[in-house]
């Protein structure tokens, strides 16, 4: 592993913390070629690409002491629950859980959700119980709510859009009267908003409701505390934050998974069966049934150990500098041929860029830009509610990480250029 | 890797520039039809009007989209506008061979009782031979048939009278 923290570099201007140019020869991925160009990877808020250190981590497992976890007593079945639980402590260290009780490995963040919307949600929800949700929300932090809306007659609010795209919070007092739930992103995928967190989770508590945080964007590019966010239950996911595919976590207080009914039902989650019955394993195993994803679990610990070492208030200023410097590029550049969405400060916001580009269609830029190696998401990027709020029916989105710099957002502002050239009319 | 060319070419940018056929009609009489590409938020409304034999008299495409399914629509509108239904079933099976998805995978095929199609050498597909080169763009594929199954979708609602 590069040792990076702590030498601020300068790179047009721009002051970064991290030394970005070490940083991608610990991503071999970025050395490829697309044609004649390098890659410029800019859609990590879809998914991260993967140091060495968290590729290693997990072959290395595979290749010296692959066994299931909590079951052989042999050598190598002792080691793998070793490496296994040791990610367990590396997580709850990396989002300031107090206790690795409170950190169950899910399969992703739409799991997480799915999880406390179906174990907490249908034991303590019904008619006449209301959830607060908000206008920006990811499909993963809405579906489970509409389904348990559908089923068991929940009533959904929202906390609506203001017109500078942070949240409108004027109304608050009024639609968090009376909730259970207030279940909110840290993070706009879209926007790139930062929301107030912990005046949400405070408000939630003084009305008597729990609150659920959807860190998926948060946790990999800011320092997390959950204590300090103030949240009940916080989910998160791997391949987001340099780590594999496949693995999530929920963090959630002890005592309210203890409460909780299990989820799925298998192997590992119980104490004892009968024929007649089961009783379930402790909190956190009594959420993990069945067989783990145990490499992915290790090369999650491996990547929460990579970003420590990087740190997370050095990713975090760097990211804010290189967003103000994509926005005035961008923006002195094309001018009013491009509308970059989301909050116009990088302090107010994360890394995420959703634009209009003159009248081309984000999937035609986005086509355009593969012409130079520059990876871009077009889409609704699973917020259609928020799409149709902004009135458009997708955008395209270039995102931003430790091992992007100036060069790249160059290069995305020469590639649009030549889509402006392409699509001239 | 395929050239920019090989997707856009000059008449499918035409058709995005100036799409044929757009707009909508009052449905009923028309027969109203929406069609998503959930993956990228796309969408098509087809509106239709067939006649009693079965010819489509009038066609308008509303929604929106991307140039590759939007200019596929609006040659879809030309090449099936004044057709019947079973000539316009026969034009949608060759566009979806040269796309490479073939038989065996259209849904609702000839549930009004046709003759089975020409097969698709004898169809002329005109102006829509210039998307041949989203076939070099997997992930476009579904962008430039979007306009197609709504189209499928709708004749078959027609013909079972949904």
């Amino acid at each position: 592993m590069s040792e990076p923290a702590g030498r601020a570099t300068r790179q047009h201007g721009e002051i970064t913390p991290l030394d970005v140019a070490a940083i991608r020869k610990d991503f071999p991925i970025l050395s490829q070629r697309v044609g004649d160009h390098r890659l410029v990877y800019l859609d990590s808020a879809s998914s991260s690409q993967k140091p060495t250190v968290v590729l290693d981590a997990m072959s290395d497992y595979y290749e010296t002491t692959h066994a299931n976890v909590h079951r052989g007593v042999y050598g190598i079945a002792a080691e793998a629950t070793e490496r296994f639980e040791a990610a367990r402590e590396k997580v709850a260290r990396f989002i300031g859980a107090p206790s690795s009780r409170g950190v169950v490995f899910t399969k992703n963040v739409t799991e997480a959700i799915n999880l406390v919307a179906y174990s907490w949600g249908r034991a303590n929800l019904g008619q006449g119980d209301a959830i607060l949700l908000t206008e920006l929300e990811h499909h993963a932090n809405l579906v489970p709510w509409l389904m348990l809306a559908e089923e068991r007659g929940v009533e959904l609010r929202y906390l609506p859009l203001a017109e500078d795209h942070t949240l409108d919070l004027s109304r608050l007092d009024e639609l968090i009267d009376g909730v259970r739930l207030v279940s909110v992103s840290a993070m706009s995928n879209v926007l790139g908003t930062l929301t107030p967190v912990r005046r949400l989770a405070d408000a939630a508590h003084a009305a008597g409701a729990l609150c659920l945080v959807d860190g998926a964007q948060y946790a990999p590019h800011l320092r997390t505390d959950v204590v300090e966010l103030g949240c009940d239950f916080f989910g998160f996911t791997g391949h987001k934050a340099l780590g594999p595919t496949g693995i999530g976590v929920l963090w959630a207080r002890p005592e309210l998974l203890e409460a909780m009914p299990a989820f799925l039902g298998g192997g590992e989650m119980i104490r004892d069966v009968r024929l007649d019955g089961w009783t379930p394993n402790e909190v956190p195993w009594k959420f993990e049934a069945g067989t783990p994803p145990i490499a992915e679990v290790i090369g999650l610990g491996a990547a929460v150990d990579y970003l420590e070492g990087l740190g997370m208030e050095a990713v975090r200023e760097h990211e804010v500098s290189l967003t103000g410097y994509a926005l005035r590029t961008l923006t002195e550049r094309f001018g009013d041929d491009l509308t970059i969405h989301g909050p116009p400060e990088p302090a107010q916001r994360g890394g995420v860029l959703s634009f209009a580009f003159q009248d081309v269609h984000p999937h035609d830029v986005s086509q355009v830009l593969d012409q130079q190696g520059v990876c871009v998401r077009a889409g609704h990027h699973c917020a259609k509610p928020l799409m149709r709020r902004l009135g458009v029916g997708a955008t395209a989105r270039a995102s931003l990480y430790v091992y992007n710099d100036t060069d790249d957002v160059d290069a995305l502002a020469e590639a649009l250029g030549d889509a402006s050239d392409f699509f001239a009319f | 890797m395929p050239g920019l060319e090989d997707l856009y070419r000059e008449i499918i940018l035409d058709h995005y520039r100036n799409p044929r056929n757009r707009g909508e009609l009052d449905a009923p009489p028309a027969h109203r039809v929406e069609g998503f590409n959930p993956l990228c938020g796309d969408e098509i409304v087809v509106f239709l009007d067939v006649d009693d034999g079965g010819r489509i008299d009038e066609i308008r495409i509303a929604g929106q989209g991307c140039s590759i399914s939007q200019s596929s629509a609006s040659m879809m509108s030309s090449a099936v506008k004044g057709k019947t239904i079973g000539e316009a079933r026969a034009v949608t099976r060759a566009f979806k061979s040269m796309m490479s998805i073939h038989e065996s995978e259209l849904d609702g095929e000839a549930t009004d009782g046709e003759l089975p199609a020409s097969p698709s050498d004898d169809v002329k597909l005109g102006d829509l031979e210039a998307l041949r080169g989203v076939v070099k763009f997997p992930v476009r594929i579904k962008c430039a048939t979007l306009g197609w199954n709504t189209l499928t979708q709708g004749l078959d609602e027609v013909a079972t009278g949904a």
